[in-house]
């Protein structure tokens, strides 16, 4: 058994300690919001939040975070709110398939809790590891921008 | 009433059947507005549900830009029925004439202040109204072309369950596929595998492994592809040299004999290379094979098309199978996700009455999707003294654009030709005008005194391919666009008033004028260019001008890009918008960086536009009442000469072979 720490709180998982986290994540705790893209933490659809970090679940073995503090794209808001990012995503209507949404919010909430006040180019620079097909890009860094605008005190 | 499109609910809502699928182009949203505005009620109350052939409209495939057109038509009509019926029921309970019944939400309204809702007389309506009933007084839209929010993406930003690949049922099984990262026309050997609780489901070269648990099916997987034997199939290193040297037939798509050429002869060669969907989801299935009957969610964009294969392949009745959509990622065309779904029912087969999901891997996604066809053209104009063009040529030579299940007798899906008896394999074809395939937008809209367009369609397809959104529009406009370019050059005239000197469509000069203002605004600098294409999808869809600005450094950058558009009237105005600007970023993206090579299985062997390298996009829909044409394709071959023509002007240099890489733009400059 694992201990884990998954969005405040402590989970116990039976699977194999080389187990990618993302399939303990889809499959043993039902949060589905992080997306299977490509298995080799190229795409950024996985990405969850682990000691501030975004990091690729899929290529995030279980042993890994064994103890660790992890947050996924379920557990970004705050009680039962979503988080300013995906408030700000929805409102500037930043997405097509959506498919990429999830690990993009995440991405952009471990950025904006290290970078209160960003420039665009610091927005899209944070976001290149996460890619999406759609062609959403420029609605998504509104979003961020935004979402920073609003969290600031 | 029992209308088998329209049903109102308990819970004071409407459920809409509708044939066409949701690709992340928010077809639902606009559909529901649709409905929303035809029945009077509000737009939060309609539920557009998923396709299925147990209960949907056969609407054929969600594809061509044609699901407003077809889709929107549909469903509109069969509201404007529905709430006939109601009204004429209405009236009798109401004891008022029909003509002075008043829908508001839902609530009919007489004028002695009688009332009764939809919810509450649906039941007893008939499904037909008397002839002339209830005919909506004409009145400015309340809903349709006014931008509404995605009604799908509260569930998919907030992380909860929204695509095939996050569906569970009870005692699913996982399952992975085992095939190479190349053709092959054999599966020579196997390695043995110790197996512990995996399944192995092996038929001929089609292999597969089922489990428990997802990480030990994809594990298993990978073991046996490591170490097994295939009979590699071989494909040609210079493919458009080689479709040049084997065409099947060639055929005029259009005509037009002029006086004897005569003027300046100018011609050049274009072409564009394999081109992969690349969707960020790889393509995924679940299946239940119980009791004879088979049941399959998948992201298809045609589920009565692939019921039909899957009946061919599985040699079972079509009434045996429900096919069932599900959304997945973006798919721009015709993926990975009808051939999922035959390698997930093949692998129920194996699971005894148990629902198996199977998610592709990523290099199963670069390697077996099929991809948008390479293309080879070759254009020919002629040159007057006053700088018109009096003569046109345009040749092609491509595949076949589409390979979709459920067009041909024989199968189409890739596991068919795998199985131990392979079924003969449906070659890809080509749709015949207006919307053509190879051929789409080979026909310029300008107009040409004397003017001949000929596609060269190859039959065999050593490399699977089939429609990539635009088919091929993308590469016929990205010739014709820069080839009006470089006779604008020849002719020594301004891009945009030479276009407009061979141009009559009134919409077509509209959209070209619209662009004016930002072309004469650029202030040229070293290394800096701007460039346009212009094309009417299909020459009967939407209009779309692109105007771009580069800069040539060492990679080429594109910093922005202006659209104008004429798509009728927008139903949802910012989802045309999404749709415009998304598309124009991917054609983008085609542009700069994509070309399909055999043994590509990752995103570093297929790079595509990161956050950092997009442009901005502003997009100007012009306005318009005319009827509603589809937006998502529109963009994308305008994009790629506006690309192509914004880096002549910025280092003189004329790249005619995409992609627009450092490596190609070194060689054009000699």
């Amino acid at each position: 058994m694992t201990e884990l720490e998954v969005n405040g709180q402590r989970r116990s998982v039976s699977a194999g300690p080389d187990t990618p986290l993302l399939y303990v994540l889809r499959n043993d705790l039902g949060l589905v919001g992080s997306r299977f893209g490509c298995g080799t933490g190229q795409c950024g659809a996985c990405f969850v939040i682990v000691e501030g970090k975004a990091v690729p679940s899929c290529d995030t073995p279980l042993w890994s975070v064994s103890g660790k503090e992890i947050t996924t794209v379920e557990g970004l808001g705050k009680g039962g709110e979503l988080h300013p990012v995906q408030k700000a995503l929805l409102a500037e209507q930043a997405a097509q398939c959506g498919y990429c949404s999830s690990g993009i919010a995440v991405a952009a909430a471990a950025f904006l809790s290290l970078n209160q006040n960003p420039s665009e180019k610091e927005v899209r620079e944070a976001l290149d590891r996460n890619l999406c097909r759609c062609g959403a890009h420029n609605r998504v860094v509104r979003a961020v921008l935004r979402a920073a605008k609003e969290m600031r005190p | 009433m029992k209308h088998p499109r329209v049903r109102f609910q308990r819970d004071r809502t409407v459920w809409i059947a509708s044939g066409k699928v949701e690709l992340g182009q928010g077809i639902n949203t606009a559909l529901a507005q649709i409905a929303a505005e035809e029945l009077d009620v509000a737009f939060e109350r309609v539920r557009i549900a998923p396709p299925s052939t147990a209960y949907s409209p056969d609407e054929g495939y969600t594809s061509g830009s044609m699901s407003i057109q077809e889709g929107g038509k549909g469903v509109r009509e069969a509201c404007v029925q529905v709430r006939a019926a109601l009204l004429a029921h209405a009236a009798e309970l109401l004891g008022a004439p029909i003509g002075e019944l008043a829908v508001e939400d839902g609530t009919i309204k007489a004028k002695n202040g009688n009332s009764v809702t939809y919810w509450e007389c649906a039941a007893e309506a008939s499904e037909t109204p008397p002839a002339g009933a209830g005919v909506k007084p004409s009145g400015p839209a309340k809903i349709v072309g006014k931008s509404a929010p995605r009604v799908d993406l509260p569930a998919k930003i907030a992380g909860k369950p929204a695509y095939v690949q996050d569906m569970t049922l009870p005692g699913m099984l996982f399952a992975r596929i085992v095939r190479p990262s190349r053709p092959f026309s054999k599966l020579v050997s196997l390695p043995e595998f110790n197996y512990q609780e995996e399944i192995l489901v092996r038929d001929g070269s089609f292999v597969g492994v089922l489990a428990e648990r997802e990480e030990l099916a994809i594990a298993a997987a990978a073991k046996l592809r490591a170490k097994a034997v295939w009979k590699e199939s071989p494909v040609p290193e210079d493919f458009h040299g080689w479709l040049r040297k084997n065409v099947t037939e060639r055929s005029i798509l259009k005509e037009i004999k002029g006086s004897p050429p005569a003027g300046t002869r100018v011609t050049a060669s274009y072409s564009k290379p394999f081109i992969a969907h690349a969707s960020i989801g790889p393509s995924c299935a679940v299946a239940r094979l119980k009791d004879g009957k088979l049941e399959v969610w998948t992201h298809s964009q045609g589920i009565f098309g692939l019921r039909h294969e899957l009946s061919v392949v599985l040699q079972m009745k079509l009434e045996d199978i429900v096919v069932n959509h599900a959304e997945g990622a973006g798919c721009y065309g015709h993926n990975g996700a009808d051939d999922v779904a035959l390698d997930a029912a093949l692998l129920a087969r194996a699971a005894d009455g148990r629902p198996v999901k199977l998610q592709w891997m990523r290099e199963d996604e670069f390697a077996w999707e099929p991809y948008g066809p390479a293309m080879a053209l070759e254009l020919e104009a002629r040159l007057d003294g006053a700088g018109n063009i009096v003569s046109w040529k345009h040749e092609l030579w491509s595949n076949g654009h589409t390979n979709r299940p459920g067009r041909s007798p024989k199968p189409a899906l890739i596991a068919a030709r795998h199985l131990e008896k392979a079924f003969d394999f449906a070659p890809a074809i080509d749709p015949a005008l207006p919307p053509e395939g190879a051929g789409r937008n080979a026909i310029p809209l300008y107009d040409f005194a004397d003017l001949q367009v000929a596609k060269n369609y190859v039959r065999e397809t050593p490399r699977r391919a089939s429609s990539l959104r635009a088919l091929g529009a993308y590469g016929n406009v990205f010739a014709i666009e820069s080839f009006m370019d470089e006779l604008a050059a020849a002719a020594g005239a301004d891009p945009i008033e030479f276009r407009l000197r061979h141009l009559k469509d009134a919409r077509a000069r509209a959209v070209l004028e619209a662009l004016k203002v930002p072309w004469s605004s650029f202030a040229k600098s070293e290394n800096q260019g701007h460039g346009i294409g212009f094309a009417r999808y299909k020459n009967i869809g939407a209009y779309c001008g692109v105007l771009a600005e580069v800069e040539a450094g060492e990679v080429l950058r594109v910093k922005r890009l202006v659209l104008a558009a004429d798509v009728g009237l927008a139903i949802n105005p910012d989802g045309v918008a999404n749709q415009l600007e998304g598309g124009a970023i991917q054609a983008t993206s085609w542009t700069l960086k994509e070309e399909g090579r055999i043994g590509a299985v990752s995103w570093e062997d297929y790079p595509i536009l990161r956050f950092s390298e997009v442009p901005a996009v502003e997009v100007q829909i012009l306005k318009s009442d005319a009827p509603s044409l589809g937006a998502g394709e529109a963009a994308q071959g305008p994009t790629a000469a506006a690309i192509a023509n914004a880096l002549h002007d910025a280092l003189g240099v004329r790249v005619r072979d995409l992609p627009l890489t450092p490596e190609r733009i070194v060689q054009a400059m000699g």
